[in-house]
């Protein structure tokens, strides 16, 4: 084995990293700009809303979507977290989320339709989707804080790497597993692939995006702590802080309001699961 | 001009279809083909072509090649070689947009687990053509109403799939092909995912509609019963090949080998075989032949009973040998003494319709063609002899009525 020099793999990516960076200004400065938008936009919105409106609202996104006891939850949990004193962080973090799920969920469906399409595509996007769920994020958020500088970029950054392969996967297996009779109903009767895609294929899937999507915004969620050390604001950053500080019951607290959080978005978006029609 | 003519379509399976087809066209069999090279021949040149109105049933067991014959047809599958043509249109190599036209406006196509969008309602499904044409939505809701009416489920319009049984499912399917107005319907396996019972309605209920649709129908089963049911014509098909076609009866009575011969034994011909293929000849007389006549007419025949025709061979009735002897005493005309109600069938009805008939009766049962005219005339020991297989040779050709010389 020694006898075989060393692969100098780091070495070639950080001269990819260094020409990238040359360009930093082109390429990833229109990029920074739409994310920071989207990521204020949305913490602005909800931040406009007063706090006690907002909760209602989400109460009546989880009793249509989920059910009364969904509600009560939902209802109880983000009360607790306004009374514990954390609810500007909160709609900080649900700003990040909104963000990363939506950039996640328009790169990733199309992704997803491509790789139903094509057993070539998907054979070169896998191994990716693989290498993006495995890799480690702080390997990635290095090159990430160097063309991004710190801040919630970086961090939206960092979560869409972690929660956009699970909507390209669904997307894929959804659009599979339609079964062939309907998609070839769909052709017998002239369908153009637009026509077999919108009417037959999707309507078909959309069960199985959903968990897609779902899995998207959990994922999401569970990287904003990480989010939080390259500076991203919200509840990560009170962890994060926590952490540092040796702050048990802060610690605690935050956290807390983390898992309510992703017990309230999940509930609210597992809702597609029940109203299935069961393909004949 | 038949409205669909098929040519030497092949489908070869496989990664190498061109070197499958060349041994092919060398005269090699399917399995030789398999061993030699992988490929799998699904459907082996076949050609054959249906008429405008025609009813074509393809019969063959499960992996006879079948379904993917139907799917050439409209080109789900991509044949290897060959041509389609509708109208004298030739399907194989038309571009993809003039391809969906065609399937949009000539074909339907029902499937045999029905294929129903479950996420749409009964209405939505059957509009579902329709609507990839973009008609209008008002007139979508008009035809799919009419063609839901057609197969007798109007109240349903507003049902899911799930929540109908598999009869209505397929009336359902049915609607959903019709609703375009194509001319032809590919119907694969239509009715075999359904109870007997269902399953002979629903047969029922297309010949049917048949009668004023006159659609042009390609069918494909692997029911015998089902084929001769419906089928005007047709084809037994074996290993992606045609082995006979032929109209029901050429099939059960004269099989072209031993496979379908097989295949037939196992059918109930008193289904498939109507009067004319048993009808023997009917000993007749013209009433003004005299009593005597006819009394020795019956002797030199070895027959009890004489049918009374006039000079266009119309039926009359029907002398015993008591009434002509009961004549010849008594001086009275054959007219007189005749019996004028007589039972008669159509050379068309199936044998197993004759049966109460025969059970009921003494005198034999005449066979009589248009404006009762006598063709030929069944005793019950015909009709026996033709449930094993013994059948008139002359397979409906018109008897002369005996004495009747012009």
């Amino acid at each position: 084995m020694d006898s075989v020099p060393k692969l100098p793999i780091g070495e070639w990516v950080e001269r990819i990293v260094e020409a990238l960076g040359q360009h930093k200004g082109i390429l990833f400065d229109p990029i920074a700009i739409i994310i920071s938008g989207m990521v204020t936009y949305f913490t602005e919105v909800l931040a406009a809303i007063p706090s006690v409106i907002l909760i209602l609202l989400f109460g009546a996104l989880a009793w249509v979507f989920g059910g009364r006891s969904s509600m009560f939850f939902t209802l109880l949990g983000l009360f607790l977290i306004a009374n514990l004193g954390y609810w500007d962080e909160t709609v900080e973090t649900l700003g990040l989320v909104i963000a990363s799920a939506l950039l996640s969920i328009t790169v990733g469906i199309p992704a997803g339709i491509a790789c139903a399409r094509s057993d070539t595509f998907t054979k070169l996007v896998m191994p990716l989707l693989d290498l993006m769920q495995t890799m480690p994020a702080f390997v990635y958020l290095i090159p990430a804080i160097f063309f991004f500088g710190l801040g919630e970029v970086p961090g939206v950054i960092a979560s869409v790497i972690f929660a956009l392969p699970p909507i390209v996967r669904f997307t894929n297996l959804g659009i599979r597993q339609v079964p062939p009779e309907l998609a070839e109903a769909a052709d017998a009767f002239g369908s153009s692939r637009w026509q077999k895609l919108m009417k037959v294929q999707l309507p078909l899937a959309k069960t199985t995006i959903m968990a897609g999507v779902n899995q998207c915004i959990m994922l999401a969620l569970s990287m904003v702590v990480i989010a939080a050390m390259i500076g991203a604001k919200g509840l990560g950053a009170d962890v994060y802080r926590a952490v540092s500080q040796v702050d048990i019951g802060k610690g605690f607290e935050a956290g807390l309001s983390i898992v309510i959080i992703a017990i309230v978005l999940d509930r609210i978006s597992q809702h597609a699961k029940q109203k299935e029609r069961k393909a004949l | 001009m038949p409205k669909m003519t098929v040519r030497q379509l092949t489908k070869v399976f496989g990664k190498q279809p061109q070197a499958a087809l060349k041994l092919l066209e060398q005269g090699w069999t399917k399995e030789q083909i398999f061993k030699e090279t992988g490929q799998s021949i699904g459907v082996n040149q076949i050609s054959f072509s249906v008429a405008e109105g025609e009813i074509f049933v393809i019969m063959g067991l499960s992996g006879s090649g079948k379904s993917t014959l139907i799917r050439l047809c409209n080109r789900l599958i991509e044949p290897t070689t060959g041509s389609v043509q509708i109208d004298g249109e030739e399907l194989i190599g038309m571009k993809p947009a003039h391809l969906r036209e065609v399937r949009r406006r000539k074909l339907g196509m029902v499937f045999q687990n029905f294929a129903l969008f479950p996420q749409r309602t009964v209405r939505e499904n059957i509009e579902f053509g329709l609507e990839i044409q973009q008609v209008p939505h008002g007139l979508r809701q008009e035809k799919a109403r009419e063609a839901l009416a057609l197969v007798g489920l109007s109240e349903w319009e507003n049902a899911f799939p799930d929540q109908l049984s598999g009869g209505m499912r397929q009336r359902v399917g049915l609607a959903r092909a019709l609703a375009n107005n194509p001319d032809i319907l590919l119907m694969d396996e239509a009715f075999s995912a359904l109870d007997p019972l269902i399953r002979k309605d629903m047969q029922d209920e297309l010949l049917e509609l048949q009668l004023t649709m006159k659609k042009t129908i390609l069918f494909i089963t692997h029911d015998l019963h089902e084929a001769l049911r419906l089928g005007d014509r047709i084809a037994l098909m074996k290993d992606g090949r045609f082995i006979q076609v032929g109209r029901p009866e050429e099939i059960m009575t004269d099989p072209a080998d031993e496979f379908v011969k097989k295949f037939v034994e196992d059918a109930d011909l008193s289904k498939v075989l109507v009067a004319k293929h048993v009808m023997k000849r009917a000993e007749a007389i013209t009433p003004d032949k005299g009593a005597r006549v006819a009394l020795q007419l019956m002797m030199d025949n070895g027959v009890s009973s004489l049918y009374i025709v006039d000079k266009k061979r119309t039926l009359l009735g029907l002398v015993t040998a008591y009434d002509v002897s009961l004549a010849i005493n008594t001086g009275e005309s054959l007219e007189t003494m005749m019996k004028k109600d007589i039972p008669s069938v159509g050379p068309d009805a199936r044998l197993n319709s004759l049966f109460p008939l025969m059970a009921d009766l003494h005198v034999p049962i005449a066979v009589v063609g248009e404006e009762r005219r006598l063709l030929g005339v069944i005793v019950k020991g015909a009709v026996l002899g033709g449930l094993v297989g013994k059948v008139n040779p002359q397979q409906g050709a018109e008897v002369m009525p005996h004495g009747f010389r012009a």
